[in-house]
């Protein structure tokens, strides 16, 4: 296609029960996402805990583009773009540290670690110019969510509580596993690259219906639980919050088993720090019910998702380009839960990860797939007959159905339209 | 300290254990390279540099014995699909030092490679520092630890999972 369908052309390409394939591989419905989604929704960009003290700061990114997050003197988090407001030179170089400001190398402006321009060298080549305007760039909005820092480009528009609606929930339920209410992000991230659409990715989080074929082959040889709850007989669902949110729900299967921490495949008595822990902070009886449920498997539009133990980021570079960050969730005061879930994490993702290197070969599959040109569409019907609602009133089908798939191209095509 | 005698045999004897699990490797002997692991075997490759704490940091791979088992297991399923079809491989191995011996008298060796990987998403090239813990086990050479410091590890990688 090659030019951005018009508002009102975007319904000849995303209709309920399939998508055209040229959605996940023309360039310029990629550079149109990056208007009307990445630079303009909330997204994810890190966590407050990546920057616990005064000054620190670390290199994330939006899509392409390089942003700081950093802590300033204040305990303010600002989210600042890498990039000198003289020429263009990028003004940090390392991942992280410790900084109260950053100085550009190419002419020495300096920037305070809230983006304010402090000083210039050689001052007097710009006698009555007014500093104040010619500070660093920043992401618009900045919202944090139970220390999950979100950003957004666009001065107006839906508060982060309005967007995260529904799925803010699953975020409530995540920090409960911490005996003290809070995740941390402190192992560091690997990054995995696939040449592939960022969608396919997105569109997998949730997609219960490929873990019994994809991921058979260690399901198989490490003796898993994991596969059954994602076969036929599963009573665990498929969830659409809105806003392009969506959740597989395991919980129906975990309260049918009944057993504290059955869900990370272990028990009370293996971990009994964090067991006592737990039963101080909420009391047995609900320590229990959090312990039996299990932590959220939810994919935030459009790039963070919750898998139960660890959490990815989803960059996106180029149409066929993307970079998945992940890292272990750690939970504050849970020193033994931690170890376990950095080492359940190293094992399953990353590039030589024992599930996500298959999950990614089928990623690369599929974008090469797509290039083809016939059948033109991909189908997401899976399900659609018996869709239902929940208490709340979102939309649940079985964990097999594609009810994620169909939520989240629902959301797209409004972000899209709007422009 | 060795005399000049049995260290060339010593790296003689190293440098063709090193080149023999080069080319196990490269072939997806995945049990005969997993025979040549110790009891007590740990495979490492950080991500992020090199000296990482991998107790505390994401490693891109930091197998104890029983996960490299369950690693070379999944591969032999013959549907790990990353390896369906597999990696054509061929590596050079070179550089091979023998380092200050270990307390217990493991053999400390280090080498550099490079790993021409082609596989159906395209051509990578991958280069490393190896570094090896060696032990005798019944008259063989056997790999007690193997940590693969990868060149790019701070960057964004393609899918790794052959063994490297």
């Amino acid at each position: 296609m090659n030019v951005v369908p018009r508002a009102s052309q975007w319904g000849e390409l995303i209709r309920a029960d399939r998508v055209h394939g040229s959605l996940y591989t023309d360039p310029a419905i990629f550079e149109a996402e990056l208007q009307n989604i990445w630079y303009r929704t909330w997204v994810y960009v890190g966590h407050e805990s990546e920057v616990p003290n005064a000054n620190d700061y670390v290199v994330k990114s939006i899509g392409p583009q390089s942003v700081i997050m950093t802590r300033d003197e204040q305990g303010k988090i600002n989210l600042l773009l890498n990039r000198c407001s003289h020429r263009g030179n990028q003004v940090c170089s390392y991942d992280k540290g410790n900084a109260r400001s950053f100085t550009c190398p190419f002419h020495s402006w300096t920037f305070a670690n809230d983006g304010r321009l402090v000083g210039y060298a050689f001052p007097d080549g710009y006698e009555g110019q007014d500093r104040s305007k010619l500070a660093l760039g920043r992401v618009t909005r900045v919202q944090s969510y139970r220390g999950f820092v979100f950003g957004s480009f666009a001065a107006e528009g839906p508060t982060l509580e309005e967007h995260l609606g529904g799925a803010a929930e699953t975020i409530d339920r995540l920090v409960r596993f911490s005996p003290e209410g809070e995740v941390e992000v402190t192992a560091g991230f690997l990054k995995h690259r696939v040449k592939a659409n960022w969608k396919f990715i997105l569109e997998n989080e949730c997609d219960g219906y490929h873990p019994a074929f994809v991921h058979s082959s260690i399901f198989g040889v490490a003796d898993s639980a994991i596969g059954k709850l994602y076969g036929g007989a599963s009573t665990a669902v498929t969830r659409d919050y809105g806003n392009g949110h969506t959740e597989i729900d395991l919980r129906p299967e975990f309260r049918k088993r009944d057993a504290p921490m059955s869900w990370f495949g272990t028990t009370e008595e293996r971990l009994p720090d964090y067991t006592a822990r737990m039963k101080a902070a909420y009391g047995n009886e609900q320590a229990r019910e959090i312990m039996i449920d299990g932590t959220p498997h939810v994919m935030i539009f459009p790039n963070l998702f919750i898998a139960e133990i660890q959490m990815f980021v989803i960059q996106p570079l180029a149409v066929d380009d993307s970079v998945q960050h992940v890292t272990a969730l750690q939970f504050k005061g849970a020193p033994d839960m931690n170890r376990r879930l950095r080492q359940q994490t190293m094992g399953s993702v990353g590039p030589a990860g024992l599930l996500l290197a298959d999950d990614s070969e089928m990623y690369e599959r599929c974008h090469r797939g797509v290039l083809a040109r016939s059948p033109e569409w991909i189908f997401l019907g899976r399900g659609e007959q018996r869709e239902r609602q929940d208490e709340l009133g979102f939309k649940i089908g079985h964990v097999t159905d594609e009810i994620p798939s169909r939520g989240i191209w629902r959301h797209y095509r409004s972000l899209m339209e709007a422009v | 300290m060795l005399s000049r005698e049995s260290s060339a045999t010593l790296i003689s004897a190293v440098t063709a254990f090193i080149y023999k699990e080069a080319r196990l490797q490269d072939e997806h002997q995945y049990e005969a390279w997993e025979a040549l692991w110790t009891d007590d075997g740990v495979y490492w490759v950080p991500a992020n540099g090199d000296d990482i704490d991998p107790e505390k940091e994401m490693s891109i791979i930091y197998d104890n014995r029983s996960r490299i088992s369950l690693r070379i297991k999944q591969l032999l399923t013959g549907k790990r699909h990353t390896q369906t079809p597999q990696s054509r491989l061929r590596r050079l191995v070179s550089n091979i030092e023998l380092l200050d011996g270990q307390p217990g008298g493991d053999i400390s060796v280090a080498s550099n490679s490079m790993v021409f990987e082609s596989s159906l998403r395209d051509d990578t090239i991958w280069a490393a520092r190896n570094e090896y813990r060696l032990r005798y086990v019944d008259g063989e050479l056997r790999m007690a630890y193997k940590k693969v410091n990868l060149v790019n590890n701070e960057k964004a990688l393609f899918t790794l999972s052959f063994l490297i």
